[in-house]
């Protein structure tokens, strides 16, 4: 019988911790199967946050930190300063990369450190409870906004691809989601350029990827993958902000 | 090898990649930054990194990740900046990386002053961070012992997995001495084999963490980081003790407070005064038992810091009650001269002889 779908070697054999219909697991099948296809899993060493995603050094099938909550882009700032021939990634949650470490995110891409990092924003504090992002949209119920996000209170969301395509060492920043099988090709094959920005030793790259926290946005899985086509690509348009052909 | 005159701050990078420290991340701030204007001159020529953080938050994340991936690397700061390393010390600890940190230490709170100080003793022994760790903690007194403790410091890191600091006062920071590098004597050390250096297909994944999200796991890990501390303790304390069985006083006092210290005895000796000094060059492990070789008859301990007194509970803890345990520091950044040693000593021990 021909084996036609089977466990990418780039994840471990451990069963995710990550609720049901939540796309942390889809978007950590994307950068296994990755590192697979670019044959730099061996040589791989990634930055696990703290988030949701605090356990991704169980899950990714090569050498791992755990970072303190934010600190990820400077961890693997030491790492690859003592190993610039190991390809390294960083993957980080909103709240870790667009609130407690946006210092160490814009840093990062500022000095041009040759890492890649793959940025989950699904507009919420997942992993402590549902609490409210920078990312959180205007008007979206958190256990912190109770009533809805204000711009008077907390100003607007922020964008982070937007403004990490500002710094000229950030040679590679796509947005991208999991909501749909077409997206999520589009998805890996944004992960594909980024990482292979940094195997040509190009500079910072960085794939943000929208995705669900059904648990604490109080939604089925399929409502979760409705809500994110109809409020957050809107504010977040999907596509390329930076490659390096233009950033020369 | 002969004698060459160096500034403390350029003495410990020298030393530093002496002891084949190739990697340092810091953030600038006085009174250390010759220090890290040193490695950004110096490491390039060694093949290796200096690298600017934007933070000091950043610089020990930058430590965090280069010491699990199983480089010799070191950071260092001063004081406000040392509050800001405290997150990623505690969880060096967690992980068991070896890294050296150097605080050159000024007045507090707050940003204080600029001037030399002992105030962060709480904080280096203490643990300034959260959750049961130790640091090592040396307080060199002049800056050759600090270019030895340095270079004996990566050695301590490396054998015990444990973050080392070297608490200097800013005096020895900028202060110009004769210092000479002599050929250290290596500890032999295991390989790193746990670090993540890619696992080449070749080995089991390694991974760098302080996370034990069951409890009983994170028991057991407490337990065994205690008993490492334990054994750092029987192993690694260090001390320079002078005239305590005979001493009708003794000084307690470390790094350039000592240094004072041993001006005021020398004088007070002259006028037919017999006093004693403990200097601890480990902070912590701090050195309980040589207290206990004190002489039954001595009248009282006088502990003296450039801080409002912080050693102190560490030498209440080590004389157990059987002497008065007296304390003078200057703080703010100013320091103890010769004569209010004498003068305070005098008056403990009762007037003029
Ligand atoms: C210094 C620090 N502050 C706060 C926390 C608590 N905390 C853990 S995860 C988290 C937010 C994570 O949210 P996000 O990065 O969006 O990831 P998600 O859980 O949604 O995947 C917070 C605030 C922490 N662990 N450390
Ligand atoms: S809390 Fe949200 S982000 Fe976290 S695993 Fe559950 S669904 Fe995913």
């Amino acid at each position: 019988m021909a084996v036609i779908f089977e466990r990418t070697k780039g994840l471990t054999e451990v069963e995710t911790h990550y609720c049901p219909g939540c796309t942390h697991g889809i978007i950590h099948r994307l950068v296994g199967e990755a590192m697979v296809e670019l044959g730099i899993l061996d040589n791989a060493i990634g930055v696990a946050p703290v988030g949701c995603s605090v356990f991704a050094y169980e899950y990714f099938n090569c050498d791992m930190h755990e970072a303190a909550h934010g600190r990820a882009p400077a961890v693997a700032t030491g790492i690859k300063r003592v190993h610039p021939d190991n390809f390294v990634f960083t993957y980080q949650g909103d709240g870790d990369l667009a609130s407690i470490g946006t210092a160490e995110i814009v840093h990062a891409a500022h000095r041009g450190e040759k890492i890649s990092t793959i940025f989950v924003n699904n507009a919420i504090y997942g992993m402590t409870g549902g609490q409210m992002a920078p990312t959180t949209l205007i008007g979206q119920k958190t256990t912190t906004s109770p009533q809805g996000r204000t711009v008077e209170h907390s100003g607007m969301p922020i964008r982070m691809s937007e403004l990490l395509a500002t710094i000229d060492g950030a040679k590679f920043v796509e947005r991208v989601a999991v909501n749909t099988p077409g997206n999520i090709r589009k998805a890996k094959r944004a992960i594909i350029e980024a990482f292979k920005v940094q195997l040509e030793g190009k500079g910072f790259g960085i794939v943000e990827v929208l995705s669900t926290c059904p648990t604490n946005w109080g939604m089925t899985a399929p409502e979760s993958m409705k809500w994110l086509a109809d409020n957050m690509i809107p504010y977040y348009p999907l596509g390329n902000f930076r490659r390096p052909e233009e950033a020369e | 090898m002969s004698k060459i005159l160096m500034k403390g701050n350029e003495a410990i990078g020298a030393a530093a990649i002496q002891a084949g420290c190739r990697y340092f991340f810091g953030y600038p701030i006085t009174p250390q930054s010759e220090l890290p204007e040193y490695m950004a001159r110096e490491l390039p020529k060694v093949g290796g990194v200096y690298l600017q953080a934007e933070s000091e938050v950043a610089a020990i994340n930058m430590v965090y990740g280069a010491a699990g991936s199983g480089a010799r690397v070191m950071t260092s700061s001063s004081s406000p900046g040392m509050s800001l390393k405290q997150e990623g010390i505690s969880y060096i600890a967690g992980a068991e990386l070896p890294c050296l940190i150097v605080n050159i230490m000024r007045g507090g709170p707050g940003l204080g002053s600029i001037q030399p100080s002992q105030t962060d003793y709480f904080q280096a022994t203490r643990g300034g961070g959260n959750g049961d760790y130790r640091l090592v903690v040396y307080a060199p007194s002049d800056v050759q012992e600090m270019v030895d403790l340095i270079i004996e410091g990566f050695d301590v890191a490396d054998q015990y997995r444990n973050p080392v600091m070297i608490a200097g006062d800013g005096m020895i920071g900028q202060m110009m001495e004769p210092v000479e590098f002599k050929t250290p004597v290596r500890r032999e050390l295991a390989e790193k084999d746990w670090a993540t250096t890619g696992t080449n297909g070749e080995r089991e994944r390694n991974i760098i963490n302080s996370l034990y999200i069951n409890p009983e796991d994170l028991e057991q890990h407490n337990i065994r980081l205690q008993a490492k501390y334990d054994l750092i303790k029987q192993n690694e304390v260090k001390v320079e003790s002078y005239n305590i069985e005979d001493a009708e006083l003794v000084i307690a006092a470390y790094g350039t407070t000592a240094r004072i210290a041993k001006t005021a005895i020398a004088k007070l000796e002259e006028e037919g005064y017999k006093i004693g000094l403990i200097r601890p060059i480990t902070l912590w492990p701090y050195p309980y038992d040589e207290f206990k070789k004190i002489n039954p008859n001595c009248k009282a301990v006088l502990t003296a810091e450039m801080n409002t007194g912080q050693m102190i509970d560490d030498v209440k803890i080590a004389v157990e009650g059987k002497y008065p345990v007296h304390f003078y520091g200057r703080t703010g950044g100013m320091s103890p001269t010769p004569e209010e040693f004498i003068e305070n000593i005098k008056k403990i021990l009762g007037g003029e002889k």
